[in-house]
């Protein structure tokens, strides 16, 4: 009886680590953004829309080229990628293109992208594209996040300039978040948070976040 | 046979207690699988309050494998003019298969509870693993080898066939768990009916239970003889475990009734992979691409089948538990293998209607 119950001790701490198991590898990134993105202001004041260049890794560029013809091999006109760049953007619909908007604490909604086309340079494709608001809207905190729940798409912005504001009143403030790589709260993580589950929305932690207040 | 009667009968009260703790955790466990599963799917809004949760370890691993994998585009490059550059590919791709397999997909969760429920022994779990972790593999290669080698099509096209190709996997694993819920909750439905005898017929419905109970383990087969259990003889075997016998395996039907099981679970290529040999056909280098799709097929299998060889060291503890218990082992014993054989339903239908997420195919 002792050996057996020691044994199930065993099993159940298995049992608890299998739990947590898919937890820790429920999701990779297969596709790697390099974004940058434009915030774009009418001239009252009203922010109207976001606009986005979105450049895919090296294998998702590889691979979403498979099949599209070209005149020069390897060199692909905006054109030519005309129909590349109306299915990636009507795929993201079903994503929510990946941003989400709210605007003094209010979620925004978001209509289907305009101004969509394809770059084609040094081997990888950039994706532009703009969201309109729904409803133009002035607010003091407007907060945008980017960032795909599922981390399926790992999205990084630029070094350089990863948010701008196109058109906004001179007192508006932008701040930029990047998200936790995890390389950072390694050191802070706790048994409590480990064991707890609570990782559900463990998406959230990839998010970048940009917050433009507008006093 | 041993039977424990009288003030044995206490220490059995205390394993059908020590049972329920391991019947609950099992439980608890695949809630929480389930749960997460489902809080997977949150497409078009923030979760309200939504607070970025910091947590080393998932975040370690995950970048663990996120490196394995970018690594491999940047080696297919370097294998075009340096040729040795292959082995670190496919050392690479093995390395990640191990650590991506404990992702969602790859049938981990499918493959387990089919065991469980099906009584199979570890070896066939070991061979069932690595046969349907080959077939994901294989059919990854097909789908690119044709789709885009041989036809030229857009990834859009491969991205429907991927998506066709899913929902008949999942569709097949419903069909199998309902075959396994129909056949289980019979052998249930019996074991609840031996669990209250009269006094004259105790004695009789119990050696019955016990033996229908330890039969599968004879590798009888479960799916077409079911009812032939009670007429088989058993020897001083019975109320112990036992590791598979080499001829359990040989007899007839002995593969086949597993390959519903590795068609069910491999049909599904992994978007990983179908990634890696579109890169690799466009560098001129799809051999390489194939070969490292097998050897990470390879690792998933290792993750797979340690985690199966698991679940099914768990239920051969259960019974060993239950294995003195006074019929109600037997109960207990049928009651987990209908359990898990739900669990298979679940998971294909589930899978089918969008509540649990897999891996996601790669479509924009």
């Amino acid at each position: 009886m002792g050996i057996l119950v020691r044994r199930l001790m065993g099993m159940l701490l298995l049992a608890g680590a299998l739990a947590i198991a898919p937890q820790v590898a429920q999701a990779h990134p297969h596709v790697w953004i390099k974004a940058t993105s434009e915030l774009l202001y009418a001239p009252d004041g009203a922010i109207t829309g976001v606009r986005h260049a979105w450049t895919f890794d090296d294998m998702f560029s590889t691979y979403a080229l498979q099949g599209i013809e070209s005149k020069t091999k390897g060199v692909y006109s905006r054109d030519e990628l005309a129909a590349l760049a109306q299915t990636n953007v009507e795929s993201l619909k079903e994503f929510g293109y990946f941003t989400f908007a709210r605007a003094d604490g209010k979620k925004q909604k978001l209509l289907e992208p305009i101004d969509y086309f394809l770059e084609y340079r040094d081997g990888l494709l950039t994706l532009h594209f703009t969201l309109p608001l729904k409803t133009p809207v002035k607010s003091r905190e407007l907060a945008l996040e980017v960032f795909d729940p599922t981390f399926f798409v790992d999205f990084k912005y630029a070094d350089k300039d990863p948010v701008t504001l196109v058109g906004a009143p001179p007192a508006c403030r932008t701040s930029f978040q990047r998200p936790n790589d995890g390389t950072a709260s390694a050191q802070t993580l706790g048994e409590q948070n480990f064991m707890s589950g609570e990782n559900s929305n463990f998406g959230a932690m990839f998010a970048n976040k940009i917050a433009v207040a507008c006093p | 046979m041993k039977r424990v009667f009288g003030a044995e009968a206490r220490r059995g009260l205390a394993r059908g207690l020590v049972l329920c703790g391991l019947t609950l955790a099992t439980v608890l466990m695949f809630d929480a699988v389930t749960h997460m599963l489902l809080a997977e799917t949150p497409f078009g809004g923030v979760r309200p309050g939504a607070e970025p949760q910091a947590s080393g370890i998932f975040g370690w691993l995950l970048a663990r494998q996120s490196e394995f994998y970018r690594e491999m585009s940047a080696t297919i490059r370097a294998a075009k003019s340096d040729g040795s550059a292959v082995f670190t590919l496919l050392a690479i791709s093995f390395a990640y298969g191990i650590f991506h397999a404990a992702g969602p997909g790859h049938g981990k969760a499918v493959i387990s509870s089919y065991l469980v429920a099906n009584q199979e022994t570890a070896r066939r779990g070991v061979v069932l693993s690595f046969a349907s972790a080959l077939m994901q593999s294989l059919v990854a290669v097909v789908l690119v080898g044709i789709f885009a080698w041989l036809l030229n099509a857009t990834a859009k096209t491969m991205c429907g066939a991927e998506k066709a190709i899913e929902i008949a996997s999942y569709a097949l694993i419903a069909a199998f768990g309902a075959r396994l819920v129909w056949v289980k909750g019979g052998g249930f439905m019996r074991a609840l009916q031996v669990q209250q005898p009269t006094p004259a017929t105790a004695l009789a419905a119990q050696s019955r239970g016990l033996d229908h109970h330890h039969a599968p383990g004879h590798g009888h087969d479960h799916h077409d003889h079911d009812h032939d259990h009670h007429h088989h003889e058993h020897d001083e075997h019975c109320g112990h475990s036992h590791g598979p016998l080499p001829g359990e395996l040989g007899g007839p039907g002995g593969w086949r009734r597993g390959f519903g099981a590795i068609l069910a679970v491999g049909l599904r290529p992994c978007s990983g992979a179908i990634l890696v040999l579109v890169f690799a056909l466009a560098q001129g280098l799809f051999w390489a691409g194939v070969a490292a799709t097998f050897v990470m097929g390879l690792g998933t299998a290792i993750t797979v089948t340690a985690i199966a060889l698991m679940a099914l060291s768990a239920k051969d503890l259960a019974r060993r538990l239950s294995g003195a218990r006074e019929g109600g082992g037997a109960l207990i014993m049928r009651g987990v293998e209908f359990g898990a054989a739900g669990l298979v339903l679940l998971f294909g239908v589930g899978l089918l209607f969008g509540y649990l997420a897999a891996e996601r195919v790669t479509c924009f």
